[in-house]
């Protein structure tokens, strides 16, 4: 079977249906995706199969066959990284920063939808994102800036 | 000066051949080369201690073994060698602070090498908030000493005794002759290395330039393109994924396992060295289906359960000390009393990253990667188990995702290592979140039992035992009081250890607790009561500058309101947090609408990276205050995954303030600990303000419902 990510086919062996999260860190060595609990509960893992930011653990590989998988890895375009990194990295928000990937991961889609987001909205999208570290009011006031700014202009 | 920070310490370029152990002050050029360096030996580090470390730290088995040291090299690079590790407490932002003021450098000069066994010097460990107590002076003076060096290297190439020279970008300049040299080209064929005088003249805190800013995490872009490899991501040419047999329940034997099915898999190997049972494959996938494809049979002894926990602490605590008599005849004879029990239960670190290790062994050499806060500790646990001369064993901690204590242990790192021995390859494990939950160890449960008692106003008796959480932040902060505190040892059913200001979150939630209440039974505020109370200055400090900003005294909007505060100290650092929460009329629930936190932890190195670790700490507290409670039964931990054993996310996250206060005058303490501590009787006294009820358990709303009072 053949994967695009971050706009590049990949052959993929699919014995024993492996979790797309399996494939991206085993077979293609793309480990900014991280392991976090397994199950979709902590959001380390979310990549965006097209353009939705889904839990790559729960996911398996057979199921994004002709969809467009982006991982951190493929965020940042033509060497300029994506807006949400760049505001994430201004504002110095992590500590660990091991929850970082699928936290910018899952901002880029919501932004996407949601360019103006308020707080609470920003909140309600990243909820399903655990930072141990407890970084949250420093990202949030961080992708406050970057929605205000959208809704200025 | 554009060496970059990790450079040698990312994977595959070895700088030595082989490991060293550490390097001694006779071997230092054979491995460095040429240069300049200054080294600080361990009984600098503890006399320099701008406090008095009340733990083992202080027994230290060569108190003239290295510490730590700085190197200049002929091309200039600036390299600090430190056994201190990286978990997200951003210790290599700050300690490059310290060091790049002191060399007139920019921070992303300073190439710091930690956590290496082959490299670094010996460390105890990452814990105890005592890098920036005990190793950020140090390597400041060192630094100055490499800046003193320097100068009279450039008096003597220049033969000038002016002592106008001035450094600035990595260069010493004359300004009279209008003369500059680099650092590489000053220490070019040189070999110089001095121990640190610490009488040295370090920049003054009002003057620095570096230190002192909010400087960005050092390396931060690899961290957010996903480039950087934690343990957990790393590959070793040819190597293979790990698993291990876990047992069913706490406490099970062994008693017979068939490794057939698995053993049939094409590339698994299975490994058996008497109890331990691993498996090999060369992807995570397969690996996770030879391990289930194992049949074991195991015999479970009678486990405690979580209904009997506290009644057991109790029962099988060390016999109580006698209590004084005066301390007795003050309660006897005292206006109010109170006489209270507290449960604490266990709660688990949840690091996001679980625990990750690579081992590798090469003609009788071992080499492991491993996400611990104790490289040495590792490095000495391999060479027992695996009977190794020091220098043939390597131990690496790259920047790992986290640890809040729950990381000074590495049994992943001797799992990968055993299995590396046996199957012939590079063997990486990384631990499940169930495992990581199961077999890694918990903050202590606990049971404290306070008697107390005030008379005139004044606090008059207090006595306090701790059965098994700690002693840790047992000492009574108020003045007045006969004092009885004692730490009962008992036995721990679940494994125990380390965690984020240990103890200290649950004795000060007894402590703030009582306090607050003997504080309303006297019918006094307790803000004033506390004031009045308090010796240290610098803790009425944070209580004030934390109230100013609540303001405390105005009116609340709605009578379901509560106001309440905390504050205590911990390992140097002072703290006070004001919150306000709401109980929700109809559904009673809590609404936590305001947190404010003053702290103090001497003078800041870096605004920014403090403010994060209070919030985290605060935040993180807030979990082990409200809800985080490690649940078992009949032996087995039966909320072992995120689903279930629910950590703060953002919607928990209440508005918050941090005030930071900067006390120039004062050396630094670490921070990623004391702040926790208020969050939880700042919690507990604002519930009772607004309803009555005095909650006297950790954590105290699991379902997040205030109980009925009536």
């Amino acid at each position: 079977m053949k994967v695009s990510v971050n706009n590049k086919e990949y052959s993929v062996e699919v014995t024993n249906n492996p979790s797309l999260l399996e494939v991206l860190r085993d077979q293609f060595d793309l480990t900014g995706t991280k392991y976090g609990c397994g199950e979709g509960a902590c959001g380390a893992c979310k990549v965006l199969v097209n353009g939705i930011p889904t839990p790559a653990c729960i996911t398996p590989v057979t199921s994004v066959s002709g969809k467009k998988v982006v991982t951190i890895e493929g965020l940042a375009e033509n060497g300029e990284l994506h807006p949400v990194q760049k505001v994430l990295l201004e504002e110095d928000v992590f500590q660990c920063s091991y929850c970082a990937s699928g936290m910018i991961i899952t901002a880029a889609a919501l932004l996407k939808q949601q360019p103006t987001a308020n707080v609470q909205e920003l909140i309600d999208g990243l909820n399903g994102n655990i930072c141990r570290c407890c970084t949250y009011p420093a990202i949030i006031n961080a992708l406050k800036k970057l929605s205000q700014k959208e809704g200025e202009k | 000066m554009k060496s970059k920070a990790n450079k040698k310490q990312s994977l595959g370029i070895n700088i030595f051949k082989q490991s060293v152990g550490s390097i001694s002050r006779r071997s230092f050029f054979k491995y460095m080369g040429t240069g300049i360096a200054t080294y600080i030996v361990w009984s600098d580090v503890f006399v320099a201690s701008a406090l008095q470390v009340n733990e083992k730290q202080l027994k230290f088995p060569d108190q003239d073994l290295i510490s730590s040291w700085i190197h200049i090299s002929p091309a200039g690079d600036i390299t600090v060698f430190t056994g201190k590790v990286e978990i997200g407490q951003n210790i290599r932002t700050s300690l490059s602070q310290v060091v790049a003021e002191e060399l007139f450098v920019a921070p992303g000069a300073i190439n710091m090498i930690m956590g290496d066994t082959g490299l670094t010097p010996y460390d105890r460990g990452t814990y105890g908030s005592l890098t920036t107590l005990q190793i950020s002076p140090i390597l400041r003076k060192a630094a100055a000493n490499l800046r003193e060096i320097l100068v009279e290297e450039a008096q003597k190439t220049w033969k000038i005794e002016a002592s106008n020279l001035f450094l600035r970008d990595g260069m010493v300049i004359d300004p009279m002759a209008n003369k500059m040299l680099g650092y590489g080209d000053l220490v070019k064929g040189k070999q110089l290395l001095r121990k640190v005088n610490k009488n040295v003249k370090t920049i003054a805190p009002k003057e620095w330039k570096v230190a002192g800013h909010s400087i960005p995490k050092i390396n931060g872009k690899d961290f957010i393109t996903g480039k950087h490899r934690y343990v957990s991501d790393m590959v070793l040419p040819g190597m293979v994924f790990g698993r291990v047999l876990r047992p069913p329940a706490y406490g099970a034997k062994l008693l017979d396992a068939d490794t057939s099915q698995a053993e049939k898999i094409p590339g698994v190997n299975v490994v058996r060295e008497g109890d331990f049972i691993g498996v090999t494959a060369a992807d995570t996938l397969t690996v996770a289906i030879a391990l289930a494809s194992i049949e074991s049979s195991w015999d479970r002894s009678t486990p405690m359960q979580r209904s009997e926990l506290f009644k057991h602490l109790v029962d099988t605590a060390a016999e109580k000390k006698t209590v004084s008599e005066a301390v007795g005849q003050a309660f006897e004879r005292a206006d109010i009393k109170v006489d209270k029990s507290f449960e604490i239960d266990y709660i688990a670190h949840v690091p996001l990253e679980t625990r990750a290790g690579l081992a590798s062994w090469k003609n009788g050499h071992l080499e492991v990667w491993a996400g611990t806060q104790r490289p040495f500790g590792l490095h000495e646990e391999l060479q027992k188990i695996f009977d190794l001369p020091v220098d043939s064993i390597r131990v690496y901690v790259p920047d790992t995702g986290s640890g809040y204590g729950g990381k000074q242990t590495s049994e992943v790192g001797v799992e990968a290592a055993r299995l590396s021995k046996h199957v012939g390859k590079p063997v990486k494990i990384c631990w499940t979140r169930e495992e990581e939950f199961k077999w890694a160890y918990f903050r202590p449960a606990g049971v404290i039992q306070v008697r107390a008692s005030l008379t005139n106003g004044k606090i008059s008796s207090w006595e306090l035992h701790n059965y098994n959480s700690g002693s840790a932040g047992i000492d009574f902060p108020y003045s007045g009081a006969k004092e009885h505190l004692e730490f009962h040892r008992s036995s721990s059913p679940l494994r125990q250890g380390s965690y984020r200001a240990l103890s200290s979150t649950a004795n000060v939630f007894a402590m703030e607790s009582i306090v607050n209440d003997l504080a309303i039974g006297s019918g006094e505020d307790p803000l004033q009561f506390r004031l009045r109370h308090l010796e240290n200055p610098r803790l009425t400090a944070v209580v004030k500058a934390a109230a100013q900003a609540f303001d405390w005294e105005r009116q609340k909007s709605q009578d379901n309101i509560g106001y309440g505060m905390a504050c205590g100290t911990v390992k140097g650092g002072f703290v006070a947090t004001f919150v306000e929460i709401e109980v929700e009329r109809k559904t009673r629930k809590l609404i936590v609408r305001d947190v404010v936190t003053a702290f103090e932890c001497g003078v800041i190195i870096n605004p920014r990276h403090l403010e994060s670790q209070v919030t985290g700490c605060v935040l993180q507290g807030l979990g082990g205050a409200l809800f985080e409670a490690v649940d078992f039964k009949d032996g087995n931990l039966t909320n072992a995954s995120l689903t279930s054993y629910r950590v703060p996310r953002f919607k928990d996250a209440p508005k918050m303030r941090v005030i930071l206060l900067n006390r120039e005058d004062l050396p630094s303490s670490g921070a990623g600990e004391a702040p926790i501590v208020c969050i939880a009787p700042a919690l507990r006294n604002a519930i009772h303000n607004a309803s009555g009820v005095k909650l006297y358990k950790l954590p105290m709303l699991p379902s997040g419902i205030v109980p009925d009072n009536t």
